[in-house]
């Protein structure tokens, strides 16, 4: 059945394909400073088999107390290990459409390039568009459009993972399908996740939005070139964020004029080496 | 609109099982799902119906056992219980809180034939 929305069909919406760099117009930017019972092997130990708690002629109830998310931990957690090995961090970056994530990539890229290798997986519905403005800072990057989907799921990761081959030590900057509700609930086997607002939306969101800052250990706020334009207060979006999740950091940016990037980078290259 | 993968994961675990038994269908299907596991209970509902059709659930008694949410305070170790992931604790009034209940998502029992 199609996981999408359940018409029968073969579900086919996800695609995943890397940017082919020789095809891309590099762009200057310039650099500011089965899940449930795992195993059931033959083995001695004699119980009723598997599941089965009554029997009712013709019925059979099967006590399963299977985590609906299980299979999706599962290959999380395999994404972690081989990104454990491997030494790379790898962020799960999560937001509302339109509050900056890509041009926060972009602008991270182009002044960390040099320094650490960066790799991308972009998660959109349709379209290559953020992969293309990826690719065009020179970065290894992989597009998933998920179709009608709403969030990127491990095994999609897992995919893209084998078509980009990061390096050891590498930094691998996920960004998940705009939305500020569905990816909370998927683990992709990320180190970290990052939650990025923008000074145009409400300052409420933490609380609009709450299960998604409650599963994040970083906060950048973007687009506070724009403060003096808007009424959003940093103050009180902090402490709404604070009230879902006493863990939450704090970085303010602005990804177009580079204000506080400093302090993500710094951020980024302490995680990096911990 | 998350609710539709989460019912194809159903769906999945389910078909796995009725495979498993050598059952044809599921008469009945039980599940826990904790008010703060991030379900909308209504979004549920209304894809319930696509989501299972012509699957093994198709048709399938649904039992959704609900889990309140309930928190203990960090600061006073007050157990309280939780509807929103900012609510603060009642005794002290603090924000720092760990949900002991509540996450809960699961299929807990199939009733196959």
């Amino acid at each position: 059945m199609c996981g999408i929305c359940g018409c029968g069909q073969p579900g086919n919406a996800v695609t995943i394909r890397k940017i082919d760099l020789k095809k891309v117009n590099l762009k200057k930017v310039t650099p500011l400073g089965a899940v449930a019972p795992l195993y059931h092997d033959d083995h001695d130990h004699h119980h009723d088999h598997a599941p089965t708690a009554n029997q009712v002629p013709g019925k059979t109830v099967l006590q399963i107390e299977q985590d609906i998310l299980g299979k999706n931990n599962l290959l999380a957690e395999r994404n972690r290990g081989f990104f454990e090995a491997k030494n790379i961090l790898a962020l799960n970056l999560v937001s509302s459409p339109g509050s900056g994530k890509t041009a926060l990539l972009e602008r991270t890229l182009a002044d960390l390039k040099n320094e650490i290798p960066c790799y991308v997986i972009e998660g959109d519905q349709q379209t290559s568009n953020d992969a293309d403005r990826i690719a065009a800072t020179g970065a290894e990057v992989v597009q998933i459009n998920t179709g009608k989907g709403c969030h990127l799921e491990a095994d999609m990761v897992n995919e893209a993972m084998r078509q980009l081959k990061p390096t050891d030590g590498s930094l691998l900057f996920i960004e998940n399908v705009g939305n500020l509700v569905c990816p909370a609930m998927f683990d992709l086997g990320e180190g970290a996740r990052v939650v990025i607002i923008s000074v145009t939306e409400g300052d409420d969101k933490p609380l609009k939005y709450p299960d998604m800052f409650h599963s994040s250990q970083l906060c950048i706020i973007n687009k506070i070139d724009l403060l003096p334009y808007v009424n959003f207060s940093v103050e009180k979006a902090k402490e709404y964020a604070r009230r879902v999740s006493h863990i939450t950091e704090f970085i303010e940016v602005s990804a177009t004029t580079g204000t506080g990037m400093e302090k993500w980078y710094a951020w980024l290259k302490k995680r990096r080496n911990a | 609109m998350h609710e539709l993968s989460i019912i194809a994961s159903i769906v999945e675990i389910a078909e796995a099982e009725v495979e498993k038994a050598g059952a044809q269908r599921v008469e009945s299907i039980e599940l826990e799902i904790g008010e703060l596991a991030g379900i909308e209970f209504s979004a549920l509902d209304f894809a319930w119906e696509v989501g299972v059709s012509q699957s093994v659930l198709e048709g399938a008694e649904r039992h959704i056992h609900r889990i309140g949410g309930e928190a203990r305070c960090s600061e006073c170790e007050n157990i309280f219980d939780m509807q929103a992931l900012y609510d603060p604790c009642p005794k002290c009034g603090s924000y720092f809180s760990e949900i002991i209940k509540g996450k809960e998502l699961s299929v807990k029992a199939l009733t196959v034939t």
